[in-house]
């Protein structure tokens, strides 16, 4: 079913010695660049037919009538699916079995939740037969008035933010913290709703064969898209197999499967032939998640030597009215910044959106941006330069739990990115620089943070008598470069040279790698390789020290050490033998071992685990129009070991781009009389395009950390948007004196101020 | 009613039979011609993932209608390596990480092939970034895709000065 993936073989990848740490170019390169790499909506079953979804246009409120006969007579269609006539399911789609099944919308009624929602599906022939299908339904409504934004309706406390985290946390004593101060801010900072906008709609190619389900659509994670599915149709998650190899991105979107994904599984059923069915670029703003809109209140309290005394991080934030996902914007102010009192805490009010999710760093962004402000404001009212300020409230340990870090070079990102920028010649005011054309400069920087996480994978080694592996693990790569960073790690973990290897991945007949979110998979996936290959290794080294024909005999399991397919004895290294002799003398077609990676429960208790880094800003301000350009982006991190440098150089850029983005350019519009988002399109939801983006510079720093995991890796999909909102907001402040705390920062919060 | 059309797609003529006059390039190129390297990220001209090369001209085929191209030559992602020898750009474009995910990059490449050829941006970056902003990249792979026109640009203003020396 699945086809081959010929990864590139070139001479960049054909390396001697280790390949972990160098800078190799992606194998899915060649696919990617001539447009031969399979993503889901490329598949085309014979047979197949074409699903586009009705959506409403109101966003709250039931559907009174659909015009089902007007789009069925329409040449080409073949059904209509609406919830009188739709496919049984198993499962309520609104049941809630655990904390990752998020309720959707599968026509289980003519209720609707947001705009944007799906009332029926058209199915045809043709796209643009379904597409004028969908068109013809001409629903009708009954409306009720939309409840939109934060002050929609009774705040309350949620449950649990996050993902089980406490939705308060208080460390130390808040009220001593506020006594204890001589200088106090108080600052509140509002965050919109931002949407993945991954570049690839939500797609799916959905075959069914009898109760065996097939599927081309893009995961995070298969596994546990394959229990949802399997749950909800009722057949087991074994039958459901499927295919990405690529996605289009994903930032947390594509983590869970979707509504829209089901209905076309659903579609596929009801019609008895492939259905593909793909998100249309409007249809992305409802159902498949977005960041929560955030309204954040900051105290901080510090002493005399510009020390903080106290942290309070009060967050405000939305959540759909029929589901829970809690932005956990407060957390970020836990393990930054040290302080003899922290308090966090959070409130949510409901709206009737779409359920937030988890979008590219959740609650560390929006947390992030207002936490970084916050203090920027604090350094000021104390007279100290920023740098100075945060060096002066460096945690030493984290700061809620007194532990201590697995490993922070956090002092090193300040000061190699400030050498690098420059930041010594920063003037303590704001507007006080200019540019040779008269544009007003400013310099910001925010630190940056993410947790080193670890999920649960797994993967199977194989070495085969021609003495060549293989690695096997289902994972997902959604552009960070899983197919490269794993091929390197499968390389080392096999003792064999890149071009000796195939790495299989991206299908879910493979052994379960979990999910790839939360920066996690490269560490998680990376260990259960590195415990695979060690695992397959420790069987050739048992077919061969017992053997007296062997060179190795004698030497023992600890004995061995595994380089470019030879077994060396440990105390002798001029005594080896190579994996297809070992295999050949004990008749072997080949040999095989499973590994897992997992965090490690023990570590876990003793260390807080965090990525660390330091960005800084520069912006220009056009002092009569109040246009924002930045014009200079420098970040240091220290995330553990690096597997790949040129790729993760790409993902800290791609992040740091996120964090511009957030503080001058993305937000969802809501028009408040009808609930429904003005502007979802990629015309007027802004996101960076290549002329707003400065020259930019990365810089690693080394950090070894023997705790978070065997290969020492921490993850960086999401830690360059944090600091780097921050970052550019406070360039802006420093820019123009003009401390703007609702983002993204518009010109019209800045031209009255100018003049 | 059935319409006919005549169209070179990478330097291969073909006839192709229409029965819908609502079809775009983009999705006769993807649905019915089984080209599916160029890519849909929004239908509406806003995102650049379904750049092609018409008559030489860089176009959003998601917003040309197919039946307004009869007769015109067109050249897709797939057209642009020779065998297995990859276009100056499409090199570039790997050495340089000039994309994460991939999704926008056969657009960007189409992109980054028009704009060389138009000749507007030569070897400034500031034009170059300019110039290559109809074409969106979420990933954010910006700096690369920019390093990799102005490699590309270099290499073939080498290579044609080689030729015409
Ligand atoms: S798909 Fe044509 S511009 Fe976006
Ligand atoms: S590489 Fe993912 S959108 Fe450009």
């Amino acid at each position: 079913m699945t086809p081959e993936i010929n990864l590139t073989r070139d001479p960049a990848h054909l390396r001697h010695g280790s390949s972990i740490g160098q800078p190799l170019t992606r194998t899915d390169g060649v696919l990617k660049v001539t447009g031969k790499a399979r993503y889901a909506a490329d598949n085309h079953p014979p047979g197949m037919l074409y699903a586009v979804i009705a959506t409403s246009c109101i966003a709250r409120g039931r559907v009174k009538s659909l015009d089902v006969a007007a789009a069925k007579r329409h040449p080409g269609v073949v059904d209509v699916m609406t919830p009188a006539h739709k496919p049984e399911l198993a499962e309520d789609p609104d049941a809630k079995g655990n904390p990752f099944a998020f309720r959707m919308e599968l026509l289980q009624s003519d209720e609707v939740r947001y705009a944007n929602q799906a009332i029926a599906v058209v199915i045809a022939e043709t796209l643009e037969a379904a597409t004028e299908g969908a068109a013809l339904l001409s629903p009708r409504y009954q409306v009720e008035i939309a409840r939109v934004g934060l002050d929609a309706g009774e705040p309350y406390a949620p449950p649990v933010v996050g993902i089980g985290n406490p939705a308060e946390v208080v460390h130390g004593e808040i009220d001593a913290g506020f006594a204890a101060a001589s200088k106090l801010t108080d600052a509140t900072y509002e965050t919109p709703a931002q949407y993945h906008n991954a570049m690839e709609p939500h797609a799916i190619v959905a075959v069914w064969d009898g109760d065996k389900l097939f599927l081309d659509t893009p995961s995070q994670g298969m596994a546990i898209a394959q229990g949802r599915i399997g749950g909800l149709l009722g057949i087991p998650p074994g039958n459901i197999h499927i295919n990405s190899p690529f996605l289009g991105g994903g930032f947390g979107s594509k983590g869970l499967v979707s509504g829209p994904q089901m209905l076309g599984i659903m579609a596929a059923r009801l019609v008895g032939r492939p259905v593909n069915l793909v998100l249309r670029r409007s249809q992305m703003y409802g159902p498949v998640g977005h960041r929560a809109s955030t309204r954040q209140r900051l105290r901080l309290g510090a002493d005399d030597a510009g020390v903080l005394t106290v942290i309070d991080h009060h967050a405000r934030i939305t959540t759909s009215s029929f589901d829970d996902f809690y932005e956990p914007a407060a957390d970020a102010s836990h393990t930054l910044y040290a302080s003899p009192a922290i308090r966090t805490a959070h409130e949510a009010v409901r709206v009737d959106t779409g359920t937030p999710l988890f979008m590219r760093a959740p609650g560390e962004a929006t947390g992030s941006i207002a936490l970084e402000s916050a203090i920027d404001e604090m350094a000021f009212a104390c007279g100290i330069d920023p740098l100075d300020f945060r060096l002066r409230n460096y945690a030493e340990v984290e700061p809620t739990t007194g532990k201590p870090f697995s490993s922070k070079a956090l002092r090193q990102c300040y000061a190699r990115g400030a050498e690098r920028f420059g930041w010594a010649r920063r003037p303590l005011a704001p507007r006080q620089m200019r540019d040779e054309n008269g544009f007003l400069v400013g310099w910001g920087m925010g630190t940056a943070t993410f947790p080193a996480l670890m999920f649960q994978g797994n993967a199977r080694a194989v070495i085969r008598a021609d003495g060549s592996g293989v690695m096997e693990s289902g994972a997902h790569d959604m552009g960070q470069g899983a197919w490269t960073a794993l091929t390197q790690i499968s390389a080392d973990a096999l003792g064999l040279d890149l071009g000796e290897i195939t790495f299989r991945s991206g299908t879910s007949d493979l052994p379960d790698a979990g999910i790839a979110g939360g920066s996690a998979h490269t560490a998680t996936v990376g260990a259960a390789i590195h415990n695979a290959g060690a695992a397959v290794i420790a069987r050739l080294a048992e077919l061969a020290t017992p053997d007296e024909r062997s060179p190795l005999f004698g030497a023992g399991n600890a004995g061995v050490v595994a380089r470019q397919g030879r077994l060396h004895r440990r105390d002798d290294e001029t005594r080896s033998e190579s994996y297809a002799e070992i295999l050949a003398r004990a008749g072997l077609a080949e040999i095989d071992a499973s590994g897992t990676g997992a965090a490690d429960p023990a570590a876990q208790s003793h260390y807080a685990m965090h990525a660390h880094g330091a960005v800084f800003a520069e912006v220009k301000v056009d002092p009569e129009l109040g246009q924002i350009r930045a014009t200079r982006l420098v970040g240091a991190f220290a995330a553990g070991r690096i597997i790949n440098p040129r790729l993760v150089q790409s993902q800290l850029f791609g992040g740091m781009i996120w964090g511009l983005s957030f503080a001058l350019h993305e937000e969802a519009v809501m028009d408040h009389r009808s609930g429904r988002i003005l502007n979802a399109n990629l015309a007027e939801y802004h996101v960076p395009v290549n002329a707003d983006v400065p020259p930019m510079d990365v810089i690693t720093v080394d950090e070894h950390d023997p705790h978070v995991n065997a290969l020492g890796i921490k993850g960086v999909g999401e830690i360059g948007i944090t600091g780097s909102a921050g970052a550019v907001a406070n360039a802006v402040w420093h820019a123009t004196g003009i401390r703007v705390r609702r983002f993204p920062i518009r010109i019209e919060e800045l031209v009255t101020g100018l003049s | 009613m059935n319409h006919s059309i005549s169209l070179t797609i990478n330097g291969v003529l073909r006839e192709v039979a229409l029965a819908d006059p609502r079809v775009t390039l983009l999705d006769l190129l993807r649905e019915r011609l089984d080209l599916t390297g160029t890519k849909k990220g929004c239908d509406r001209g806003q995102c650049g993932a379904c750049t092609i090369l018409v008559d030489g001209r860089r176009i959003n085929s998601c917003l040309a209608l197919a039946l307004s191209h009869d007769g015109a030559e067109i050249t897709t992602i797939e057209g642009v390596a020779r065998g297995d020898q990859l276009h100056p750009v499409q090199a570039a474009f790997i050495a340089h990480d000039g994309f994460q995910c991939g999704f926008c990059t056969p657009g960007q490449i189409m992109s980054a092939i028009g704009l060389i050829e138009e000749g507007q941006a030569g070897d400034d970056p500031e034009r170059v970034r300019e110039c290559m902003s109809g074409n969106l990249c979420r990933c954010g792979a910006y700096s690369g895709i920019t390093e990799a026109v102005l490699e590309a640009h270099a290499n073939m203003t080498a290579a044609k000065q080689r030729r015409s020396a």
